[in-house]
């Protein structure tokens, strides 16, 4: 027994020299492989997280939709750097001048990529399968943003009809302005309805859409590889052969990796690596437009900040570009407006609050508070993009009220306590932020501004008429020139009552090899890649 | 030892029952709704009540606990959350990775933990003897996270030797048979393929290994001291018997009891390392799949994954506390 312990333990010795003589043996042959490999047409993305299901319809979550991004496509589709819709799996629409009637015209000829035809049924049967689901843990995503399912009092859409094989004809309930750009969102891409029929549960792990890329293989946790769709409609894309997605949790690992050139591209690269990124010749950075806003909100309700003069006030002691320098690390744009710039109908014109202590002071004692005044300032106690520090933020704007007077006593709570309370309206002077999920106005101006919205995600507990007026005029227009109008004129009104201070609309970071072309990080957080292309 | 082994099998239950209740009440105790997060910040709230009633979560918490238990005495480990298959079903390759990456650890562990011991007692109070308890003592108080990102800095990037992510070479995947790579490449004959495994083995399987081999050495340096002041071992040195017969012969097949606990326990301990080492290579472990149900709060996938992996350490100290009897012939177990 012990000579064979002792031969066990012999035994690993050998194995073990053995295994580390081969591989720092082959070790030299490890380095060119990358190299021949890059031009062979392979892009890797290296992510945070692994997908869910690749069902979109049955997901909320954005590590699913980046890989829905590349095997389905929409009916309408949104810019390469905006929210503005163009044509998709549509080639053209209509809308009616009540807004409930929307005819679609799809393009011919296209496959799904089990080889049957997308055509006006397959679109029905899509829309159907979430629109009478009445399943509202499963098609979740649908619930939110058409209001509920078929028959129920919110549902938007009434029903969808095929005329004939390449025309779709949707009927509304109610009016709805920003449909076109839900329907743009992947959750509601076009998958094959014999795909689904065949695979039944299974269907999340054997997608079928139109997309550039077919699915291939998922290793859970790992990578999910994607292979060039020969059939795609759109001439010359896509450009790579194989597009594969590997999860890798840690921020610095993942970003090792893009150096050592196992990946191609990364995202949520830490902004504090931002200069190392810019620094190397082999890599790039890419800023992900920003579809979000961090902001300061007033309790308009409460003493002293029922007073719009004391709301200005404090609006001309926010130092944004000092925040954004110290606690966004510089990736993040300052925010005048409750919406980021790259929302149609955001209102460039409107001249934010300057930095001005002498001109707050002014305010104030106009408003009656010559001394200043005491007032607790809530901090947010979780990080999240739009406010990556609430705490050192809070103590900066701490900082500069007192200054003007104000001594702003910090608090802070556990998040869902946080959020109830605010919601309750409890607190006078407070710190949350946004992430929008469609690109509209809509989805920023009336969810958190709105009186409609007082008791869910109006937290300042606003109420304008007139603002209110222009945002419901503008739900019910459908031609988005005018709309655009409605927005720009209701920000106006909005930054005059001042019911918050908007601070910054941070911009993502992501970095890639220097040799990636053609790659636009979309403001909703994922994007098609069959333009992307290795040089 | 037949008996002895059956008793501590059935020892088994009572410990994961009550390892099981702990990691329940635990994981309830986290604030965050696994309705609300699986569906996000913008889902409405009856959508979020209805998911929290299919998952089961508007049961009281005792009737909650009552059914895991049931099904886990049928064999059911439960259903994630997120992925909405049964845990059973998945658990296998993320187990499999960690294994590998388990073991490769504890041998180099072991290897270079038990001979550095060694030299360092027999050479006790020379340079290498100072230089490896330095080590060892850094080694010890090591943070996985922080070695592992420095390991890929200059093993990966600066000098190029070792890749920093991943089990196999992304551009050319392993096809899984039994989801141990180091095998499955060899039943494929992808010779290869083998060695870009082993290469991707070599910075995690350190990290891991670091904290267990230092305590390794440090406690084969002492168990070795013990032994060879003893008379016997002074006497087979004046017979002029060899350094490499008296230190493997007579020394070290008496101070390894000691050792011998301590790498069962470092194995158990190792699983817990894997969570970090996993997370900063991009290892599609046990860890991992723990990891990330932690942040969705996949509660069946956190409570089996780590039932799975308590099992897993008590059957470790199980078999050490049998190898005793093999190594040393004066335990015997009734």
């Amino acid at each position: 027994m012990k000579k064979r312990l002792l031969g066990m333990l012999a035994f690993l010795l050998v194995l073990s020299m053995a295994l580390i003589g081969c591989s720092s043996n082959s070790s030299d042959g490890g380095g060119s492989k990358g190299g021949d490999s890059a031009g062979g047409g392979t892009l890797i993305y290296g992510r945070g997280g692994d997908a869910v299901s690749l069902d979109p319809a049955i997901v909320t979550d954005g590590e699913s939709l980046i890989i829905a991004e590349q095997v389905y496509e929409t009916l309408v589709n949104f810019d390469k750097k905006t929210t503005k819709i163009i044509p998709g799996l549509a080639k053209k629409w209509t809308v009616s001048e009540d807004g409930l009637t929307y005819t679609f015209e799809l393009e011919d000829g296209i496959k799904f990529h089990d080889g049957t035809d997308f055509n006006a049924e397959a679109v029905v049967k899509n829309v159907d399968r979430w629109l009478t689901s009445n399943d509202e843990a499963k098609f979740a995503y649908f619930a939110s943003q058409f209001g509920g399912f078929k028959g129920s009092d919110t549902a938007i859409i009434k029903e969808v009809k095929a005329d004939g094989d390449n025309k779709v004809i949707f009927t509304l309930n109610k009016p709805q302005a920003p449909f076109l750009k839900n329907l743009a969102m992947s959750p509601f891409a076009i998958a094959s309805p014999a795909a689904i029929e065949k695979h039944g549960d299974k269907y999340g792990e054997n997608p079928v859409g139109t997309g550039p890329f077919k699915f291939e293989s998922w290793k859970r946790n790992d990578t999910i590889t994607l292979v060039k769709n020969e059939d795609y409609h759109k001439k010359g894309e896509p450009k790579v052969d194989k597009l594969i997605f590997k999860v890798i949790e840690d921020n610095s690992a993942r970003l090792n990796a893009l150096i050592k050139g196992e990946v191609d591209l990364i995202d949520g690269l830490n902004p504090s690596d931002a200069e190392k990124v810019k620094g190397d010749k082999n890599l790039q950075l890419f800023e992900r437009p920003s579809l979000n806003v961090g902001y300061l909100g007033f309790n308009v309700e409460k003493e002293p900040f029922n007073n719009p003069k004391v709301r200005q006030a404090l609006s001309h002691a926010v130092n944004k570009e000092a925040l954004i320098k110290n606690f966004y690390e510089g990736t993040a744009e300052p925010a005048k407006n409750p919406m980021p710039s790259t929302l149609q109908g955001y209102n460039d014109e409107i001249k934010d609050y300057e930095f001005n202590l002498k001109k707050a002071k002014k305010l104030l004692a106009e408003a009656g508070y010559k001394d200043g005044f005491k007032v607790d300032l809530w901090a947010m106690p979780v990080p999240r993009p739009y406010m990556p520090n609430g705490q050192k933020v809070a103590e900066a704007l701490q900082a500069d009220f007192e200054k003007i007077g104000v001594k702003a006593n910090i608090v802070t709570m556990e998040w869902a306590t946080y959020l109830e309370k605010v919601q309750a309206g409890e607190s006078a002077l407070f710190m949350l932020g946004w992430t929008g999920d469609n690109g509209d106005a809509d989805n920023f101006l009336y969810t958190l501004l709105d009186k409609d919205s007082i008791g869910s995600n109006n937290y300042s507990r606003y109420a304008n008429e007139e603002v209110h007026k222009l945002l419901l005029e503008a739900q019910a227009e459908t031609d988005e020139a005018k709309r655009a109008e409605l927005y720009k004129k209701a920000q106006a009104i909005i930054h005059e009552d001042a019911p918050w201070v908007p601070l910054a609309h941070s911009t993502p970071l992501l970095a890639g090899k220097s040799t990636i072309k053609n790659f636009f990080p979309h403001p909703t957080g994922s994007q098609p890649m069959g333009g992307v292309s290795i040089e | 030892m037949f008996a002895y082994t059956i008793r501590r099998l059935s020892m088994l239950i009572p410990v994961l029952l009550g390892m099981t209740l702990i990691v329940f009440s635990l994981i309830h105790a986290i604030p965050g709704s696994p309705a609300q997060i699986l569906l996000g910040q913008q889902a409405s709230p009856a959508a979020v009540a209805a998911l929290t009633k299919e998952m089961g979560l508007d049961q009281p918490l005792y009737i909650q606990f009552v059914d895991y238990i049931k099904n886990l005495l049928t064999g059911d480990l439960g259903e994630s959350f997120r992925t909405r298959s049964p845990i059973s079903a998945e658990i296998w390759p993320y187990l499999a990775a960690t294994i590998e990456l388990a073991l490769f650890a504890m041998i180099v562990a072991v290897v270079a933990g038990v001979n550095a011991g060694i030299i360092s007692a027999w050479f006790q109070n020379s340079w290498f003897d100072y230089l490896l308890m330095v080590f060892a003592l850094v080694g010890v108080s090591m943070p996985i996270f922080w070695l592992g990102l420095m390991e890929q800095y200059v093993f990966s990037i600066q000098l190029d030797w070792l890749p920093t992510t991943g089990r196999d070479n992304i551009r050319d995947p392993v096809t899984a048979i039994t989801h141990l790579y180091l095998l499955d490449t060899l039943l494929q004959g992808r010779f290869d393929q083998f060695i870009e495994v082993v290469k991707h083995l070599i910075l995690p399987g350190v990290a891991l290994a670091t904290i267990p081999m230092a305590i390794i050495a440090r406690i084969t340096r002492s168990s070795m001291l013990e032994v060879m002041r003893s008379d016997y071992i002074r006497t087979a040195r004046a017979k002029g018997m060899s350094m490499l017969k008296v230190v493997y012969k007579h020394s070290l097949k008496n101070a390894f009891i000691p050792i011998l606990t301590i790498i069962g326990l470092q194995t158990g301990l190792l699983l817990g390392g894997a969570i970090l080492t996993e997370t900063i290579f991009g290892w599609p472990g046990i860890g991992n799949y723990i990891y990330s149900a932690i942040q969705f709060r996949d509660y069946p996938v956190i409570q089996s994954g780590i039932l799975v992996v308590a099992a897993i350490f008590v059957l470790i100290n199980l078999i050490v506390d049998l190898l005793y009897a093999a190594i040393d012939p004066r335990i015997k177990y009734r």
